[in-house]
């Protein structure tokens, strides 16, 4: 574990974790066999465990199996090869206890926000009660009361992704998957909405994976992140950042950021070209 | 080939169920396909058919010419001004949407019974689809294109020649297209209406006589028509470089 | 209104009154076209008058049952066609090429089916709208963005309810588009099937009075009709804009 001199005392070391919370095993994803298309290697093997409570992101080129790897963590996607498990039991579709933030906006333009929000809670069968206690929590947890009833057509790019977060809050899951949720937006905001997402997750005491290809911002908002090769898709490499778990943006002023980043770096610098297709 | 082979398929399956209506509805509501290409094929040995092929396709051709040259020569005119554009729009959707056959009566009143009168009803249907793809082409023309033309300080008749023509081509072609079944349509349902000759005339005078084999014989010939015309203006079109 | 709005009020106001002002003073001749007061003025006593109340009633009820018929018959079609890849690769071609074919040359066919009567007209009606809105169900369908239907995946939620809670609101801007289109060739449709061979009907009155020199009456229902069209296409779209503005993204 990588330490820094200067710890506040008062901050918590890296959280300790009790147990694997999810795991990917020999987890391959090929597309096109057994039709006319090419064969299609997008993944794996891949081997990854998830600990509970951690906050973990991961990095790679554009094109390495990042959304693959969610899907097959969420149950979106049946592996071609190898096992996922999911609080030790193999997962077949989506299994209860998981929400997924995509990258695109998935809000539902006919919906207001707080409807948009109990969306789930309302096909979960969940009583009218609590749907209402759990929505204003959430609505009032993203700072989106004061458009709770506006449709999201009214709403900036950020303000939709927060409805998008708020609506999978609400269903209390253990384990949140985001899939470069702030890709579509401009860095200010990512930054901001980078604190969003440390307060949601010391708040919900979930377990985090984020897919990003921002280094920066996987640097400064993970315990650790994992770093992938060129499709297709391995680790290969895990870096510990060793944060403390209050922590916000503005770690970015630590000195030990920039020794992070500059790691991550060089391990994606070499498979970043390998995708384009220039010799490193 | 797999993708011809379903198709295929479905233009027999097509058949099978035409059949399978004409052996449920009886030979004098519906012939067979067999039946009806052997009508078919007769008519087409006739000098009479050909004549009114003929007199249809006369009165199509130049309803369609006028389609074409009123339909451009309006829509860019209404195109280049953005205000004009604005103000139109609608009116000519609201013409287009409009039953036009309701207006028939008035355009005998002007034309009188002969072929004038069919290629009035031919042009009313198609010039419509064509001035409005070609307006909101025009609308459409990106701004940098006229930037471009500027800085190269070009004449208004090159610009128009070698920008504005290549850049709303496709949207024209489209426009053309469907001007091209509209004016055929408005053609065959005006001899239905008011004529003593051309296709139209033929499917009234048959619908008279309860003559169904000649109907759907010449319905054929003019569906295969339209659909071998349409696939030749989608040819023209895809090579269209965009 | 916008400014665009009054200029356009006020080109079709400059029209017809020039339109008044050439049949009055003569240079349009009597016989050939009514002054627009003299065809408002026939309208409203045909309506007074009630004996073409049958008419515009058949045709209004031809009119909206083949435009239901059609969208309801339409939509599912397209449904069904969007969820067989295969059978929309072979089908998409002929959806393509249909509407080049003259359509309406087979309504001969459905009167020696049927005879003359609603069931031929409302048969013809069907027949040049439905593929409108097939075409705009499968657009629709496939303008669902995946992320919704992934979305519906993580709910959990089983395909009969996605279907129903989010492919077709999702989908409604389109699948409204067609409602519209269906309705305007169904008038069309009604109209076209009444003037050429029908025993009822607004385009049945209107090619009766035709063929009797009543010009009066003839202008009168040519007005109607124009009325009726323009009313119900003003309608649906401004229930299309409402729900495009609420949909946009």
């Amino acid at each position: 574990m990588l330490m820094r001199a200067g710890d506040a005392p008062a901050s918590a070391p890296a959280m300790s974790v009790a147990d694997v919370h999810a795991r990917l095993k020999g987890v391959t994803r090929v597309y096109g066999v057994g039709t006319s298309r090419p064969i299609v290697h997008a993944l794996g093997p891949v081997d990854l465990d998830l600990m509970r409570g951690e906050f973990f992101s991961v990095v790679g080129p554009s094109g390495c199996g990042k959304s693959t790897l969610l899907d097959a963590l969420a149950g979106l996607a049946v592996p071609t090869e190898g096992e996922v498990y999911f609080e030790n039991r193999r997962i077949r579709g989506v299994p209860d206890g998981v929400g997924v933030v995509f990258q695109e906006d998935a809000s539902f333009a006919w919906l207001t926000v707080r409807d948009n929000v109990a969306f789930g809670l309302r096909r979960a069968g969940v009583d009218a009660a609590e749907i209402t206690r759990r929505v204003d929590y959430a609505v009032g947890f993203m700072g989106l009361r004061d458009f709770a009833n506006a449709y999201p057509a009214q709403l900036s790019g950020g303000m939709r992704q927060r409805v998008c977060i708020a609506r999978t809050l609400v269903l209390q899951p253990r384990l949140i998957l985001l899939d470069e949720p702030f890709g579509a937006l401009d860095q200010q905001t990512r930054l901001l909405m980078g604190d969003e997402l440390l307060r949601l997750w010391r708040e919900t005491k979930a377990t985090v994976m984020l897919i990003t290809h921002a280094l920066d911002e996987a640097a400064m908002l993970s315990d650790r992140v994992g770093v992938m090769s060129a499709r297709p898709g391995v680790f290969i490499d895990f870096v510990e950042t060793g944060w403390p778990r209050e922590r916000d943006s503005r770690i970015v002023s630590d000195t030990h950021f920039g020794a992070v980043t500059a790691r991550l770096w060089e391990k994606l610098r070499v498979e970043s070209l390998k995708s384009i297709g220039t010799k490193p | 080939m797999r993708k011809l082979g379903d198709f295929v398929i479905l233009i027999v399956a097509l058949l099978i169920v035409w059949q399978g209506l004409h052996a449920v509805a009886g030979d004098t509501t519906l012939t067979s396909p067999a039946a009806t290409f052997v009508k078919l094929g007769e008519l087409m040995r006739t000098d009479q058919f050909w004549g009114n092929v003929a007199e249809t396709g006369q009165a199509f051709a130049m309803a369609l010419v006028i389609s074409l040259i009123g339909g451009v020569g309006l829509g860019t005119l209404l195109g280049l001004n953005r205000t004009s554009g604005v103000v139109s729009e609608p009116i000519l959707i609201a013409l287009y949407s409009l039953p036009k056959v309701t207006l028939y009566p008035l355009v005998l009143l002007c034309f009188g019974l002969g072929i004038s009168a069919k290629v009035a009803f031919g042009a009313m249907h198609g010039l419509i689809p064509v001035a409005l793809f070609t307006m909101k082409a025009i609308m459409q023309l990106k701004p940098v294109y006229l930037r471009t033309a500027q800085a190269l300080r070009l004449t208004p008749s090159q610009v128009a020649t070698t920008i504005a023509l290549p850049a709303v081509l496709p949207e024209v072609m489209a426009g053309a297209r469907l001007g091209f079944s509209l004016s055929l349509l408005g053609v065959l349902i005006g001899e239905m209406f008011a004529s003593k000759r051309g296709l139209g005339f033929m499917i009234n005078s048959a619908m008279g006589l309860g003559d169904i084999a000649t109907i759907m014989a010449v319905a054929v010939f003019l569906s295969i028509f339209a659909v071998a015309a349409n696939a030749l203006l989608l040819l023209i079109d895809r090579a269209i470089p965009r | 209104m916008t400014r665009e709005g009054w200029i356009r009020l006020a080109v079709v106001v400059a029209a017809v009154a020039v339109l008044e002002a050439l049949c009055r003073t003569g240079v349009i001749a009597h016989t050939v076209l009514l002054a627009p007061s003299e065809m408002a003025v026939s309208l409203w006593n045909i309506l007074r008058g009630g004996e073409l109340n049958e008419d515009i009633l058949s045709t209004l009820r031809n009119v909206l049952l083949s435009s239901v018929i059609s969208a309801v018959l339409g939509f599912v079609c397209g449904a069904i066609i969007h969820a067989l890849p295969r059978v929309r690769g072979a089908v998409e071609p002929l959806l393509a090429s249909y509407y080049a074919i003259p359509t309406f040359m087979f309504y001969p066919i459905f009167i020696v089916m049927f005879g003359v009567g609603a069931q031929a007209i409302i048969a013809i009606a069907v027949l040049l709208s439905i593929v409108a809105m097939i075409t705009a169900t499968l657009t629709g369908l496939d303008r669902i963005p995946p992320v919704l239907r992934k979305t519906g995946t993580v709910f959990r939620m089983s395909p009969a309810a996605r279907a129903v809670m989010i492919d077709l609101p999702a989908a409604a801007p389109y699948l409204f588009t067609g409602v519209k289109l269906t309705f305007a060739y169904s008038l069309i449709g009604v109209i076209a099937s009444e003037f050429i061979l029908s025993g009822a009907g607004i385009g049945y009155a209107i090619a009766y009075a035709y063929n009797n020199f009543n010009n009066q009456r003839m202008y009168g229902l040519m007005l109607l009709v124009i009325i009726v069209a323009i009313a119900a296409n003003a309608a649906l779209d401004a229930i299309d804009r409402r729900l495009q503005s609420r949909l946009r993204r």
